[in-house]
């Protein structure tokens, strides 16, 4: 069986999966953030229940509006809190942490084997870690606070074989943007993706979480990696907070021998250039160098998608000593406090304010033109995030381009999208 | 309440391939207390001031994976709440498909017959046009055209969700047992 049929069969007790077939599963951790003060509280209050079937099974953080911009959004907060607190959420993160999708990992909630569901589609990020993680509504989130369990049909699994090293001037992230040029938006529509092959080795978590990440802007319900010492590393180093899960969910899983794809890829990620999504869809996809000149208004390094440690130091690589134009908005968000801390330590904040840029404290920021550096009408972004759609991050005019940390860096520096001029892994 | 009687029939509005949930519904009001402020933005940059032209009852006609994007069950409920009865499209993303199920808005995915390889959605129809829906014969009926389209019937396990009308009450009836 592939790696997720594993993990499903295993969460509704049962020895072999048919893809299609829909079955109810046990769910080992729901994540919130502000949809909790959405249209989760009112829904679920509706059932009149006292209690949520699990409370140490919810991870809540508030995390897209924070610190929050207007009074709407402190209203939705208040609510979101006044509903953790009323049914005791036993993983509350308040407001000071950083993004859901760098936070739940960092602090060893997502291991081998575990079903986690959330609130936002980029849950898919958690497959970095072997594990299943897929983003579901609001009335799911209901049906699990009452239940424990959901509904999941199975789905085909796409297997994608890496094979090779990242070339000098790129990331993980335009591995995904490649197999986003390849599979295009709906390339993956309720199917599963399996990640495997020789190149894992040279990917590191932090690009394994971007690929997971940006799986969902494929359709995908769920994109996992295969373990391998890697992982096994990061685990150790990132323990959970309780032993229970630490022992529970300690069994790397691997694909058996048997197990059915609906087709196998490979891929050389050696032969990859630096890409860029062009507005107003993520699998817009072209090489960088084949796309032109074009100005840059904002350059955005931040997001669920880029803002980890390995991201910020590739910036800070390419920016270090040098001025960005004083016309480029350079928006410089870590994910996490724990990576914001650590950038502090290792000085990378310092570079980035030196260069001029602005360092803000970690959310979602103008990833969905929440706030912290929205675009006006007609202004051209470059972006470390996910989405590009029209509008996402401020004026329906307004145009984003998403690229690799690297590619951000370089674009801040020249005041157009471009990619470094030296080598990023030396 | 049971499924409703297996016919329906309603006005068709068309859209486009890849219908994201921030053109559905942008997350500049997804921190709106207001629900008229929120149904307001309602496909604002693909149907201006769709909020005021919908009717109860209608159906929105797309392309490919509409629904795409974010988890926000808000853009199932703005579409709920306006009154549309279902969309007609060739595929859905998947969370946005799961939401139309739990909150009982009506998701249905058109075949796509081998000589319909060009099959768009404007070919059942203009804006405004009527159709009629068999739901037992899982087949669309364009009532200006003639022309019948069909589409592929919901899996028993999600008709008996849709016919419990909502998650909520499936919820209800399971804590019952
Ligand atoms: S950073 Fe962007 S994509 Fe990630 S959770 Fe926040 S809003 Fe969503």
């Amino acid at each position: 069986m592939s790696i997720s049929n594993q993990i499903f069969a295993k969460h509704c007790n049962k020895k072999s999966l048919e893809s299609g077939e829909f079955v109810e599963c046990d769910i080992d951790l729901v994540m919130v953030h502000e949809q909790l003060g959405g249209r989760i509280s009112p829904e679920f209050r509706k059932l009149g229940l006292k209690n949520l079937w699990d409370p140490s099974k919810v991870f809540y953080i508030l995390d897209h509006w924070v610190p929050p911009p207007d009074i709407k959004a402190a209203k939705m907060h208040q609510i979101a809190n006044k509903f953790a607190k009323d049914y005791n959420i036993k993983w509350n993160m308040g407001q000071n942490q950083g993004i859901c999708h760098q936070v739940l990992p960092e602090k060893g909630f997502s291991r081998p084997g575990m079903l986690i569901v959330g609130s936002d589609s980029h849950t898919t990020t958690y497959g970095a870690f072997n594990c299943i993680g897929t983003g579901i509504g609001a009335t799911d989130v209901s049906i699990i606070f009452s239940l424990g369990k959901l509904w999941f049909k199975i789905p085909e699994v796409q297997r994608i074989e890496f094979e090779g090293k990242l070339g000098s001037k790129v990331m993980g992230k335009d591995v995904v943007l490649q197999l986003l040029k390849d599979f295009r938006t709906d390339g993956a529509i309720y199917e599963a993706f399996e990640f495997g092959g020789s190149g894992l080795r040279n990917l590191s978590i932090a690009a394994r979480m971007t690929i997971a990440n940006m799986s969902v802007e494929m359709g995908a319900k769920c994109g996992v990696f295969e373990a391998d010492k890697i992982l096994e590393n990061w685990l150790k180093a990132h323990p959970a907070p309780e032993n229970q899960i630490n022992t529970k969910f300690n069994q790397l899983i691997s694909p058996t021998k048997d197990a059915q794809y609906k087709k196998i890829y490979n891929y050389n990620i050696d032969e990859i250039p630096p890409l860029v999504a062009k507005p107003f869809s993520p699998d817009n996809v072209v090489p960088v160098e084949e796309l032109g000149t074009i100005e840059i208004d904002e350059a955005f390094l931040g997001s669920c998608t880029n803002g980890r440690m390995e991201d910020l130091r590739i910036a800070a690589k390419i920016i270090k000593g040098k001025k960005v134009p004083a016309n480029v908005k350079f928006i410089i968000i870590p994910a996490s406090r724990e990576i914001y801390l650590q950038a502090l330590n290792e000085g990378l904040i310092e570079i980035f304010i030196q260069a001029g840029g602005v360092v803000e404290y970690p959310s979602c920021g103008p990833c969905i033109g929440g706030h912290l550096g929205v675009l006006g009408p007609e202004e051209i972004c470059i972006s470390s995030s996910n989405r590009n759609f029209m509008g996402r991050m401020g004026d329906p005019t307004s145009k984003s381009y998403l690229a690799s940390p690297a590619v951000v860096a370089a674009s801040a520096l020249k005041g157009y999208i471009t990619i470094p001029v030296k080598d990023i892994w030396e | 309440m049971r499924e409703e009687k297996s016919k329906l029939k309603g006005r068709i509005w068309i859209v486009g391939d890849s219908i994201n949930t921030d053109l559905i519904v942008p997350s500049r009001v997804l921190t709106e207390q207001n629900p008229d402020k929120m149904l307001e933005a309602t496909l604002e940059l693909v149907i201006p001031d769709f909020y005021k032209k919908v009717q109860k009852g209608d159906f929105i006609i797309a392309g490919k994976n509409f629904g795409c994007g974010s988890s926000r069950e808000e853009a199932v409920y703005v579409l709920k709440q306006l009154g549309v009865r279902g969309i007609i499209a060739f595929s859905f993303a998947r969370i946005f498909f799961r939401n139309c199920i739990n909150l009982g808005l009506l998701p249905i995915v058109i075949k796509e017959e081998d000589d319909s390889q060009n099959f768009a959605p404007s070919d059942l129809g203009n804006e405004g046009d009527l159709i009629s829906i068999d739901l037992t014969k899982s087949t669309i009926l364009s009532l200006n055209s003639n022309k019948k389209f069909t589409f592929h019937p919901l899996s028993p396990f999600l008709q008996s969700y849709l016919d419990k009308n909502g998650a909520l009450s499936y919820i209800k009836e399971q804590l019952k047992q």
